[in-house]
Protein backbone atom coordinates (compact mmCIF):
# COMPACT_ATOMS: atom_id res chain seq x y z
CA UNK A 1 0.00 0.00 0.00
CA UNK A 2 0.96 3.56 -0.67
CA UNK A 3 1.49 6.20 2.02
CA UNK A 4 -0.36 8.85 1.19
CA UNK A 5 -0.42 11.82 3.38
CA UNK A 6 -2.65 15.21 3.24
CA UNK A 7 -2.33 18.52 4.48
CA UNK A 8 -5.16 19.71 6.18
CA UNK A 9 -5.63 23.77 7.63
CA UNK A 10 -7.79 24.02 10.38
CA UNK A 11 -10.63 26.77 9.84
CA UNK A 12 -13.47 27.86 11.96
CA UNK A 13 -12.10 25.11 14.04
CA UNK A 14 -13.29 22.47 12.09
CA UNK A 15 -10.86 20.89 9.33
CA UNK A 16 -11.04 22.80 5.65
CA UNK A 17 -13.59 21.58 3.38
CA UNK A 18 -11.33 21.04 0.80
CA UNK A 19 -9.02 18.69 2.98
CA UNK A 20 -11.97 16.09 3.64
CA UNK A 21 -12.57 16.47 -0.19
CA UNK A 22 -8.74 15.34 -0.68
CA UNK A 23 -9.02 12.65 2.25
CA UNK A 24 -11.80 11.05 0.43
CA UNK A 25 -9.93 10.58 -2.45
CA UNK A 26 -6.66 9.45 -0.73
CA UNK A 27 -8.59 6.70 0.80
CA UNK A 28 -8.35 5.29 -2.95
CA UNK A 29 -5.15 5.70 -3.32
CA UNK A 30 -3.60 4.61 0.24
CA UNK A 31 -2.70 4.29 3.64
CA UNK A 32 -4.13 7.87 4.66
CA UNK A 33 -2.29 10.01 6.95
CA UNK A 34 -3.45 13.67 7.85
CA UNK A 35 -0.85 16.61 8.70
CA UNK A 36 -3.57 18.94 10.60
CA UNK A 37 -2.53 22.23 11.04
CA UNK A 38 -4.44 24.11 13.67
CA UNK A 39 -5.26 24.68 17.25
CA UNK A 40 -7.39 21.44 16.88
CA UNK A 41 -10.20 19.64 19.09
CA UNK A 42 -11.39 16.19 19.95
CA UNK A 43 -14.11 16.44 17.24
CA UNK A 44 -11.94 17.98 14.86
CA UNK A 45 -9.73 14.55 14.66
CA UNK A 46 -13.13 12.39 15.06
CA UNK A 47 -14.11 14.17 11.62
CA UNK A 48 -10.50 13.22 10.20
CA UNK A 49 -11.13 10.09 11.62
CA UNK A 50 -14.79 9.49 9.96
CA UNK A 51 -13.28 10.49 6.64
CA UNK A 52 -10.66 7.81 6.57
CA UNK A 53 -7.77 8.82 8.52
CA UNK A 54 -6.31 6.42 10.66
CA UNK A 55 -3.55 8.56 12.08
CA UNK A 56 -3.15 12.26 12.65
CA UNK A 57 0.41 14.68 12.83
CA UNK A 58 -0.49 17.41 14.68
CA UNK A 59 0.81 20.95 13.82
CA UNK A 60 0.01 23.49 16.02
CA UNK A 61 1.65 26.85 15.16
CA UNK A 62 -0.09 29.04 17.47
CA UNK A 63 0.53 33.16 16.36
CA UNK A 64 3.33 31.69 13.85
CA UNK A 65 2.48 32.34 10.07
CA UNK A 66 2.36 28.40 9.27
CA UNK A 67 4.14 28.05 6.45
CA UNK A 68 8.10 27.95 7.60
CA UNK A 69 7.63 25.77 10.72
CA UNK A 70 4.65 23.60 9.16
CA UNK A 71 7.01 22.85 6.47
CA UNK A 72 10.16 22.42 8.18
CA UNK A 73 8.48 19.69 10.71
CA UNK A 74 6.70 17.88 7.52
CA UNK A 75 10.44 17.75 5.59
CA UNK A 76 11.70 16.08 8.93
CA UNK A 77 9.11 13.81 9.24
CA UNK A 78 9.37 12.78 5.27
CA UNK A 79 13.06 11.56 5.97
CA UNK A 80 12.06 9.10 8.61
CA UNK A 81 8.71 7.83 7.66
CA UNK A 82 9.09 8.04 3.23
CA UNK A 83 5.30 9.01 2.07
CA UNK A 84 4.71 8.25 -1.37
CA UNK A 85 2.57 11.06 -1.96
CA UNK A 86 1.63 14.43 -0.21
CA UNK A 87 -1.90 16.08 -1.08
CA UNK A 88 -2.38 19.71 -0.37
CA UNK A 89 -5.34 22.05 -1.60
CA UNK A 90 -5.16 25.29 -4.05
CA UNK A 91 -5.46 27.29 -1.17
CA UNK A 92 -3.40 29.90 0.70
CA UNK A 93 -2.33 28.09 3.34
CA UNK A 94 -2.12 24.80 1.19
CA UNK A 95 0.60 26.52 -1.43
CA UNK A 96 2.39 28.55 1.20
CA UNK A 97 3.79 25.09 3.20
CA UNK A 98 3.54 23.24 -0.41
CA UNK A 99 5.80 25.60 -2.10
CA UNK A 100 8.36 25.33 1.30
CA UNK A 101 8.09 21.86 1.19
CA UNK A 102 9.07 21.09 -1.85
CA UNK A 103 11.48 23.69 -2.35
CA UNK A 104 13.72 22.27 1.15
CA UNK A 105 13.05 18.61 0.04
CA UNK A 106 13.77 19.46 -3.68
CA UNK A 107 10.77 18.33 -5.15
CA UNK A 108 8.53 19.43 -7.99
CA UNK A 109 5.09 20.20 -7.17
CA UNK A 110 2.10 19.94 -9.54
CA UNK A 111 -0.24 22.64 -9.04
CA UNK A 112 -4.14 22.85 -9.67
CA UNK A 113 -4.82 19.24 -10.25
CA UNK A 114 -8.68 17.95 -10.82
CA UNK A 115 -7.71 14.52 -10.31
CA UNK A 116 -4.45 12.48 -8.92
CA UNK A 117 -3.38 8.68 -9.34
CA UNK A 118 -0.45 6.56 -8.30
CA UNK A 119 0.78 4.61 -11.37
CA UNK A 120 3.64 2.93 -10.21
CA UNK A 121 6.54 4.96 -8.85
CA UNK A 122 4.99 8.21 -10.78
CA UNK A 123 2.22 10.42 -9.93
CA UNK A 124 0.06 10.72 -12.83
CA UNK A 125 -2.20 14.21 -12.33
CA UNK A 126 -4.86 15.88 -14.46
CA UNK A 127 -5.50 19.27 -15.28
CA UNK A 128 -7.82 21.62 -16.42
CA UNK A 129 -6.02 24.51 -18.65
CA UNK A 130 -7.43 27.07 -20.98
CA UNK A 131 -10.29 27.77 -19.01
CA UNK A 132 -11.24 24.34 -19.28
CA UNK A 133 -11.25 23.50 -22.78
CA UNK A 134 -8.70 21.13 -22.44
CA UNK A 135 -7.34 18.46 -20.24
CA UNK A 136 -4.22 18.24 -19.43
CA UNK A 137 -2.04 15.15 -18.30
CA UNK A 138 1.10 15.55 -16.22
CA UNK A 139 3.22 12.96 -14.71
CA UNK A 140 6.58 13.20 -11.96
CA UNK A 141 8.38 10.07 -11.92
CA UNK A 142 11.63 10.63 -9.22
CA UNK A 143 12.06 10.91 -6.20
CA UNK A 144 9.26 10.69 -3.45
CA UNK A 145 7.07 12.27 -1.99
CA UNK A 146 5.20 13.65 -4.72
CA UNK A 147 3.69 16.74 -4.01
CA UNK A 148 0.47 17.70 -5.82
CA UNK A 149 -1.70 20.81 -5.56
CA UNK A 150 -5.82 20.31 -6.00
CA UNK A 151 -8.27 22.62 -6.94
CA UNK A 152 -11.46 22.70 -4.39
CA UNK A 153 -14.16 20.49 -4.86
CA UNK A 154 -12.49 18.54 -7.14
CA UNK A 155 -14.14 15.52 -5.29
CA UNK A 156 -17.21 15.33 -2.98
CA UNK A 157 -16.56 14.61 0.69
CA UNK A 158 -18.02 11.01 1.35
CA UNK A 159 -17.30 9.88 4.87
CA UNK A 160 -15.96 6.44 5.73
CA UNK A 161 -16.79 5.69 9.20
CA UNK A 162 -13.76 5.18 10.52
CA UNK A 163 -13.38 5.82 14.33
CA UNK A 164 -10.96 8.42 16.12
CA UNK A 165 -7.95 8.67 14.50
CA UNK A 166 -4.27 7.75 16.71
CA UNK A 167 -3.28 11.07 17.46
CA UNK A 168 0.54 12.00 17.63
CA UNK A 169 2.01 15.72 18.08
CA UNK A 170 4.48 16.97 15.37
CA UNK A 171 7.20 19.19 17.40
CA UNK A 172 7.72 23.26 15.03
CA UNK A 173 11.00 23.65 14.66
CA UNK A 174 12.36 26.93 15.37
CA UNK A 175 12.59 28.10 12.02
CA UNK A 176 15.32 31.56 12.64
CA UNK A 177 14.99 34.20 9.92
CA UNK A 178 12.34 33.02 8.36
CA UNK A 179 9.43 33.36 10.71
CA UNK A 180 6.36 35.37 10.43
CA UNK A 181 4.06 36.07 13.28
CA UNK A 182 0.26 36.66 12.71
CA UNK A 183 -0.67 39.44 14.98
CA UNK A 184 -4.45 40.16 14.30
CA UNK A 185 -7.40 38.06 12.60
CA UNK A 186 -9.94 40.16 10.90
CA UNK A 187 -13.33 38.58 9.68
CA UNK A 188 -15.36 40.48 7.03
CA UNK A 189 -18.68 40.65 8.11
CA UNK A 190 -20.66 38.50 5.00
CA UNK A 191 -24.02 38.46 4.40
CA UNK A 192 -26.37 36.11 2.76
CA UNK A 193 -25.09 32.40 1.38
CA UNK A 194 -21.45 31.81 1.33
CA UNK A 195 -19.94 31.69 -2.30
CA UNK A 196 -18.31 28.27 -1.99
CA UNK A 197 -21.72 26.39 -0.82
CA UNK A 198 -24.50 28.70 -2.34
CA UNK A 199 -26.79 26.98 -4.58
CA UNK A 200 -27.26 30.00 -6.32
CA UNK A 201 -25.03 32.69 -7.31
CA UNK A 202 -25.27 36.33 -9.44
CA UNK A 203 -21.73 37.59 -10.91
CA UNK A 204 -20.99 40.54 -12.49
CA UNK A 205 -18.47 41.41 -15.26
CA UNK A 206 -16.90 44.26 -16.68
CA UNK A 207 -19.66 44.78 -18.84
CA UNK A 208 -21.93 46.19 -15.91
CA UNK A 209 -19.86 49.36 -16.72
CA UNK A 210 -19.65 51.05 -13.59
CA UNK A 211 -18.82 49.28 -9.69
CA UNK A 212 -22.44 51.18 -9.08
CA UNK A 213 -24.00 49.00 -11.61
CA UNK A 214 -23.07 45.64 -9.26
CA UNK A 215 -25.90 47.14 -7.12
CA UNK A 216 -27.93 45.17 -9.80
CA UNK A 217 -26.16 42.22 -9.34
CA UNK A 218 -26.73 43.07 -5.11
CA UNK A 219 -30.40 43.13 -5.62
CA UNK A 220 -30.83 39.85 -8.11
CA UNK A 221 -28.79 37.92 -5.68
CA UNK A 222 -31.11 38.82 -2.64
CA UNK A 223 -33.86 38.31 -4.86
CA UNK A 224 -32.60 34.44 -5.17
CA UNK A 225 -30.98 34.22 -1.75
CA UNK A 226 -28.05 33.38 -3.91
CA UNK A 227 -24.67 34.27 -3.32
CA UNK A 228 -22.31 37.01 -5.36
CA UNK A 229 -19.17 36.69 -7.20
CA UNK A 230 -17.27 38.91 -9.46
CA UNK A 231 -14.58 38.32 -12.25
CA UNK A 232 -11.20 39.25 -11.64
CA UNK A 233 -11.48 42.25 -13.83
CA UNK A 234 -13.59 43.90 -11.71
CA UNK A 235 -11.84 42.81 -8.65
CA UNK A 236 -8.61 44.33 -9.62
CA UNK A 237 -10.45 47.67 -10.43
CA UNK A 238 -11.27 47.98 -6.96
CA UNK A 239 -15.11 47.72 -7.79
CA UNK A 240 -15.68 44.62 -5.13
CA UNK A 241 -13.51 42.81 -2.37
CA UNK A 242 -11.14 40.01 -3.56
CA UNK A 243 -13.29 37.42 -1.72
CA UNK A 244 -16.10 37.84 -4.20
CA UNK A 245 -13.59 36.87 -6.92
CA UNK A 246 -14.71 33.91 -9.29
CA UNK A 247 -11.89 31.52 -11.38
CA UNK A 248 -8.52 30.69 -11.34
CA UNK A 249 -7.30 33.09 -9.27
CA UNK A 250 -10.44 33.10 -7.02
CA UNK A 251 -12.95 30.43 -6.08
CA UNK A 252 -14.44 27.60 -7.74
CA UNK A 253 -18.10 27.23 -7.22
CA UNK A 254 -20.37 24.57 -8.71
CA UNK A 255 -23.63 26.06 -7.59
CA UNK A 256 -27.34 24.65 -9.30
CA UNK A 257 -27.52 27.78 -11.11
CA UNK A 258 -24.78 30.55 -12.09
CA UNK A 259 -26.11 34.02 -13.57
CA UNK A 260 -23.24 35.52 -15.66
CA UNK A 261 -24.12 39.14 -15.78
CA UNK A 262 -22.11 41.44 -18.22
CA UNK A 263 -19.01 38.52 -18.21
CA UNK A 264 -17.72 37.56 -21.49
CA UNK A 265 -15.77 34.45 -20.58
CA UNK A 266 -12.27 35.22 -20.31
CA UNK A 267 -10.45 31.50 -19.79
CA UNK A 268 -9.43 32.64 -15.96
CA UNK A 269 -13.01 32.98 -15.23
CA UNK A 270 -14.67 29.91 -17.05
CA UNK A 271 -12.05 27.32 -15.19
CA UNK A 272 -13.94 28.74 -11.97
CA UNK A 273 -17.75 28.28 -12.70
CA UNK A 274 -17.99 26.15 -15.70
CA UNK A 275 -19.11 23.16 -13.86
CA UNK A 276 -22.02 25.04 -12.11
CA UNK A 277 -25.23 22.29 -12.63
CA UNK A 278 -27.54 25.61 -15.02
CA UNK A 279 -25.04 28.53 -16.66
CA UNK A 280 -27.61 31.27 -17.71
CA UNK A 281 -25.29 34.58 -19.15
CA UNK A 282 -26.19 38.09 -20.14
CA UNK A 283 -23.98 39.89 -22.20
CA UNK A 284 -24.15 41.97 -25.08
CA UNK A 285 -21.59 40.10 -27.21
CA UNK A 286 -23.33 37.72 -29.37
CA UNK A 287 -19.42 36.24 -29.43
CA UNK A 288 -18.29 36.25 -25.88
CA UNK A 289 -17.24 32.83 -24.93
CA UNK A 290 -19.27 32.53 -21.93
CA UNK A 291 -22.11 31.78 -24.38
CA UNK A 292 -20.50 28.69 -25.86
CA UNK A 293 -21.06 27.14 -22.32
CA UNK A 294 -24.47 28.69 -21.21
CA UNK A 295 -27.28 26.67 -21.11
CA UNK A 296 -29.36 30.01 -21.43
CA UNK A 297 -27.20 32.48 -23.24
CA UNK A 298 -29.17 36.01 -23.53
CA UNK A 299 -27.79 38.53 -26.37
CA UNK A 300 -28.43 42.40 -24.87
CA UNK A 301 -27.85 44.88 -22.51
CA UNK A 302 -27.36 43.94 -18.59
CA UNK A 303 -28.94 47.54 -18.03
CA UNK A 304 -31.87 46.42 -20.10
CA UNK A 305 -32.52 42.64 -18.59
CA UNK A 306 -32.11 42.94 -15.35
CA UNK A 307 -33.61 45.65 -14.18
CA UNK A 308 -36.89 44.49 -15.66
CA UNK A 309 -35.88 40.48 -14.27
CA UNK A 310 -35.12 41.61 -11.27
CA UNK A 311 -38.70 43.73 -11.34
CA UNK A 312 -40.46 40.77 -12.29
CA UNK A 313 -38.89 38.77 -9.43
CA UNK A 314 -40.72 41.66 -7.25
CA UNK A 315 -43.56 41.26 -8.61
CA UNK A 316 -44.15 37.58 -8.12
CA UNK B 1 16.51 49.69 0.79
CA UNK B 2 17.28 47.32 -1.98
CA UNK B 3 13.79 46.15 -3.23
CA UNK B 4 13.84 43.56 -5.71
CA UNK B 5 10.89 42.76 -8.02
CA UNK B 6 10.30 39.70 -9.38
CA UNK B 7 8.32 40.10 -13.00
CA UNK B 8 7.31 37.67 -15.58
CA UNK B 9 7.08 38.34 -19.80
CA UNK B 10 4.03 36.45 -21.03
CA UNK B 11 2.41 36.05 -24.12
CA UNK B 12 -0.26 38.71 -24.95
CA UNK B 13 -3.38 37.11 -22.39
CA UNK B 14 -5.95 38.79 -24.84
CA UNK B 15 -5.03 36.33 -27.37
CA UNK B 16 -5.47 32.65 -27.64
CA UNK B 17 -2.26 30.30 -26.22
CA UNK B 18 -0.69 27.91 -28.46
CA UNK B 19 0.84 24.81 -26.68
CA UNK B 20 3.70 22.95 -28.89
CA UNK B 21 2.08 20.13 -30.07
CA UNK B 22 5.53 17.18 -28.74
CA UNK B 23 6.85 18.86 -25.54
CA UNK B 24 2.93 20.67 -24.67
CA UNK B 25 5.30 23.69 -23.47
CA UNK B 26 3.79 27.06 -24.13
CA UNK B 27 5.00 28.46 -27.38
CA UNK B 28 6.37 32.08 -26.36
CA UNK B 29 6.32 34.76 -29.28
CA UNK B 30 9.22 36.95 -29.67
CA UNK B 31 7.02 40.12 -28.53
CA UNK B 32 5.37 39.07 -24.88
CA UNK B 33 4.21 41.55 -22.53
CA UNK B 34 4.73 42.53 -18.92
CA UNK B 35 2.09 40.10 -16.88
CA UNK B 36 -0.40 42.60 -15.72
CA UNK B 37 -0.25 41.46 -12.25
CA UNK B 38 3.00 42.37 -11.56
CA UNK B 39 2.58 45.88 -12.23
CA UNK B 40 1.03 45.76 -8.94
CA UNK B 41 4.19 44.45 -7.46
CA UNK B 42 6.64 47.17 -9.41
CA UNK B 43 4.29 50.03 -8.23
CA UNK B 44 4.62 48.48 -4.54
CA UNK B 45 8.61 48.41 -5.19
CA UNK B 46 8.73 51.84 -6.51
CA UNK B 47 6.85 53.25 -3.63
CA UNK B 48 8.35 51.86 -0.82
CA UNK B 49 12.25 52.31 -2.61
CA UNK B 50 10.83 55.93 -3.07
CA UNK B 51 9.35 56.78 0.81
CA UNK B 52 12.72 55.03 1.92
CA UNK B 53 15.57 55.15 0.15
CA UNK B 54 16.99 53.06 -1.93
CA UNK B 55 16.66 51.15 -5.40
CA UNK B 56 14.13 48.70 -7.49
CA UNK B 57 15.58 46.01 -9.31
CA UNK B 58 13.63 43.91 -11.54
CA UNK B 59 14.47 40.18 -11.62
CA UNK B 60 12.80 37.83 -14.96
CA UNK B 61 13.32 34.35 -15.98
CA UNK B 62 12.17 33.63 -19.22
CA UNK B 63 12.93 33.96 -23.15
CA UNK B 64 13.71 37.52 -23.27
CA UNK B 65 12.35 38.41 -26.70
CA UNK B 66 12.00 41.79 -27.45
CA UNK B 67 12.45 42.71 -24.07
CA UNK B 68 8.82 44.94 -24.27
CA UNK B 69 7.76 43.70 -20.86
CA UNK B 70 10.74 44.12 -19.29
CA UNK B 71 11.17 47.90 -20.65
CA UNK B 72 7.34 48.48 -19.20
CA UNK B 73 8.42 47.73 -16.05
CA UNK B 74 11.64 49.69 -16.21
CA UNK B 75 9.59 52.80 -18.03
CA UNK B 76 7.36 52.65 -14.57
CA UNK B 77 10.91 53.46 -13.02
CA UNK B 78 12.50 50.26 -12.16
CA UNK B 79 16.17 51.20 -11.89
CA UNK B 80 17.72 48.30 -13.72
CA UNK B 81 16.49 44.51 -14.67
CA UNK B 82 18.26 41.34 -14.81
CA UNK B 83 17.02 38.56 -16.75
CA UNK B 84 17.60 35.23 -16.93
CA UNK B 85 17.02 33.42 -20.28
CA UNK B 86 18.45 30.12 -21.21
CA UNK B 87 16.72 28.03 -24.04
CA UNK B 88 17.49 24.84 -20.92
CA UNK B 89 14.71 26.44 -19.42
CA UNK B 90 12.58 25.65 -21.72
CA UNK B 91 9.56 23.87 -19.55
CA UNK B 92 11.33 24.28 -16.34
CA UNK B 93 8.88 24.01 -13.52
CA UNK B 94 8.00 26.14 -10.24
CA UNK B 95 10.88 24.89 -8.01
CA UNK B 96 13.88 25.36 -11.37
CA UNK B 97 12.27 28.43 -11.76
CA UNK B 98 12.49 29.84 -7.86
CA UNK B 99 16.02 27.87 -7.65
CA UNK B 100 17.05 30.38 -10.64
CA UNK B 101 15.28 33.67 -9.24
CA UNK B 102 16.73 32.75 -5.92
CA UNK B 103 20.30 32.67 -7.27
CA UNK B 104 19.79 35.76 -9.13
CA UNK B 105 18.55 37.48 -6.06
CA UNK B 106 21.18 36.28 -4.21
CA UNK B 107 23.80 37.77 -6.61
CA UNK B 108 21.78 41.19 -6.60
CA UNK B 109 21.34 41.46 -2.67
CA UNK B 110 18.16 42.08 -1.38
CA UNK B 111 16.26 43.60 1.51
CA UNK B 112 12.62 42.70 0.23
CA UNK B 113 11.30 40.74 -2.54
CA UNK B 114 8.19 41.50 -4.25
CA UNK B 115 6.26 39.14 -6.46
CA UNK B 116 2.42 38.09 -7.70
CA UNK B 117 0.86 35.72 -6.12
CA UNK B 118 0.84 33.85 -9.57
CA UNK B 119 1.72 34.29 -12.60
CA UNK B 120 -1.01 34.45 -15.20
CA UNK B 121 0.15 32.20 -18.08
CA UNK B 122 1.37 29.20 -15.76
CA UNK B 123 -0.91 29.63 -12.17
CA UNK B 124 1.31 27.54 -10.29
CA UNK B 125 1.10 29.84 -7.67
CA UNK B 126 3.96 28.41 -5.29
CA UNK B 127 7.33 30.33 -6.75
CA UNK B 128 7.27 33.25 -4.02
CA UNK B 129 7.13 30.36 -0.89
CA UNK B 130 9.54 28.20 -3.11
CA UNK B 131 11.81 31.42 -3.11
CA UNK B 132 11.03 32.78 0.71
CA UNK B 133 12.41 28.76 1.51
CA UNK B 134 15.28 29.00 -1.31
CA UNK B 135 16.24 32.06 0.62
CA UNK B 136 15.93 31.30 4.32
CA UNK B 137 13.41 34.21 4.71
CA UNK B 138 9.93 34.76 5.29
CA UNK B 139 6.98 34.22 2.36
CA UNK B 140 4.26 36.90 3.64
CA UNK B 141 1.75 36.30 1.12
CA UNK B 142 -1.76 37.55 -0.62
CA UNK B 143 -0.70 41.19 0.81
CA UNK B 144 -3.22 43.33 -0.12
CA UNK B 145 -1.39 45.97 1.97
CA UNK B 146 2.39 46.24 2.90
CA UNK B 147 4.82 48.60 5.14
CA UNK B 148 8.08 48.24 5.15
CA UNK B 149 10.62 49.89 7.49
CA UNK B 150 13.05 50.23 10.09
CA UNK B 151 14.22 46.63 9.71
CA UNK B 152 10.76 45.18 9.52
CA UNK B 153 7.88 44.45 7.18
CA UNK B 154 4.17 44.18 8.09
CA UNK B 155 0.90 43.14 5.49
CA UNK B 156 -2.30 42.43 5.47
CA UNK B 157 -2.94 38.81 4.16
CA UNK B 158 -5.80 37.95 2.45
CA UNK B 159 -7.21 34.90 4.06
CA UNK B 160 -10.59 33.48 2.79
CA UNK B 161 -12.73 34.82 5.98
CA UNK B 162 -10.99 38.26 5.86
CA UNK B 163 -7.27 38.45 6.73
CA UNK B 164 -4.89 38.77 8.86
CA UNK B 165 -1.93 41.22 9.79
CA UNK B 166 1.44 39.44 9.65
CA UNK B 167 4.56 41.00 10.94
CA UNK B 168 8.58 39.73 10.27
CA UNK B 169 11.99 41.03 9.90
CA UNK B 170 13.33 41.60 7.09
CA UNK B 171 14.74 40.67 4.60
CA UNK B 172 11.25 38.92 3.25
CA UNK B 173 9.38 37.94 0.56
CA UNK B 174 6.32 39.57 -0.10
CA UNK B 175 3.73 38.10 -2.81
CA UNK B 176 1.29 41.00 -2.80
CA UNK B 177 -2.49 40.90 -5.26
CA UNK B 178 -3.78 43.08 -7.80
CA UNK B 179 -5.05 46.23 -6.41
CA UNK B 180 -2.66 46.07 -3.18
CA UNK B 181 -1.83 50.08 -4.77
CA UNK B 182 -2.93 51.08 -7.84
CA UNK B 183 -0.03 51.25 -10.42
CA UNK B 184 1.35 54.15 -12.52
CA UNK B 185 1.09 54.39 -16.07
CA UNK B 186 4.81 55.03 -17.53
CA UNK B 187 5.25 58.62 -18.38
CA UNK B 188 6.80 60.02 -21.53
CA UNK B 189 10.16 60.08 -19.91
CA UNK B 190 10.18 57.24 -17.95
CA UNK B 191 9.54 55.00 -21.55
CA UNK B 192 12.78 56.91 -23.07
CA UNK B 193 14.57 56.62 -19.95
CA UNK B 194 13.78 52.82 -19.83
CA UNK B 195 16.05 52.47 -23.24
CA UNK B 196 18.86 53.53 -21.70
CA UNK B 197 18.56 51.42 -18.63
CA UNK B 198 20.71 48.51 -17.26
CA UNK B 199 19.39 45.48 -18.20
CA UNK B 200 21.75 42.17 -17.30
CA UNK B 201 21.76 38.66 -19.39
CA UNK B 202 22.16 35.87 -17.23
CA UNK B 203 21.60 31.97 -18.21
CA UNK B 204 21.24 28.90 -15.80
CA UNK B 205 24.84 28.11 -15.45
CA UNK B 206 25.83 31.55 -14.79
CA UNK B 207 23.59 30.78 -11.55
CA UNK B 208 25.05 27.45 -11.19
CA UNK B 209 21.28 26.03 -11.41
CA UNK B 210 20.57 22.48 -12.56
CA UNK B 211 17.51 22.74 -15.71
CA UNK B 212 17.02 19.53 -15.82
CA UNK B 213 13.18 18.66 -16.00
CA UNK B 214 11.35 17.04 -13.30
CA UNK B 215 8.02 17.36 -14.62
CA UNK B 216 6.35 16.19 -17.99
CA UNK B 217 2.62 16.92 -19.31
CA UNK B 218 2.17 13.25 -21.66
CA UNK B 219 -0.90 14.30 -22.76
CA UNK B 220 -3.20 17.41 -23.52
CA UNK B 221 -6.23 16.73 -25.20
CA UNK B 222 -10.54 18.35 -25.59
CA UNK B 223 -12.49 18.42 -22.96
CA UNK B 224 -15.78 16.92 -23.43
CA UNK B 225 -18.03 19.90 -24.03
CA UNK B 226 -20.63 21.11 -22.63
CA UNK B 227 -23.80 20.51 -24.75
CA UNK B 228 -24.71 23.81 -26.04
CA UNK B 229 -27.74 25.33 -24.97
CA UNK B 230 -30.38 28.37 -26.36
CA UNK B 231 -28.68 31.64 -26.98
CA UNK B 232 -31.33 34.25 -27.47
CA UNK B 233 -31.65 37.98 -28.63
CA UNK B 234 -33.32 40.09 -26.27
CA UNK B 235 -35.79 41.69 -27.88
CA UNK B 236 -36.98 43.40 -24.55
CA UNK B 237 -38.53 40.51 -23.28
CA UNK B 238 -35.61 38.05 -22.75
CA UNK B 239 -35.78 38.57 -19.11
CA UNK B 240 -39.17 36.30 -18.98
CA UNK B 241 -36.97 33.45 -20.01
CA UNK B 242 -34.75 33.98 -17.34
CA UNK B 243 -37.83 33.68 -14.97
CA UNK B 244 -38.97 30.73 -16.70
CA UNK B 245 -35.50 28.97 -16.38
CA UNK B 246 -35.68 29.54 -12.50
CA UNK B 247 -39.12 28.23 -12.14
CA UNK B 248 -37.93 25.15 -14.22
CA UNK B 249 -34.92 24.78 -11.75
CA UNK B 250 -37.18 25.56 -8.78
CA UNK B 251 -34.95 28.24 -7.75
CA UNK B 252 -38.01 30.04 -7.01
Amino acid sequence: MASVWVFIEEEDGAPATVGLELLTKARSLGDVTVVYSGPGSDQAFATLGEHGAARVLHADPGDALPSAPVAAAIAARCESEAPDLILFGQTYTDRDVAGRLAARLGRSVLSNASDVELRDEAVVTTHEISGGTQIATAEVAGEKPHIVLVRPKSFPVEPAGGGAPQVEKLDLPDVGRSAARIVEHHVEEREGPQLEDAAVIVSGGRGLGSAEAFGMVERLAKLLNAATGATRAIVDAGWVPYAMQVGQTGKTVKPDVYIACGISGAMQHLVGMKDSKTIIAINKDPDAPIFSIADLGIVGDVHNVLPKLIEALENR
Amino acid sequence: MQVVVCVKQIPDPSGTYTLDPETHFLVRPDEQVLDDTDRYGVEMGLQIAQAHGGSVTLVSMGPKGSMQGIRQALAMGADRAVVVDDADLKGSDALTTAQVLAAAIQRTGFDLVITGTESTDGYSGVVPQMLAELLDVPALTYATEVEARDGKVTINRQTSAGYDVVEASLPAVVSVTAGVVEPRYPTFKGIMDAKKKEVEELTASDLGVDTSLRQRVTAVEPAPEREAGVKIEDDGEAHLKVVELLQQKKVI
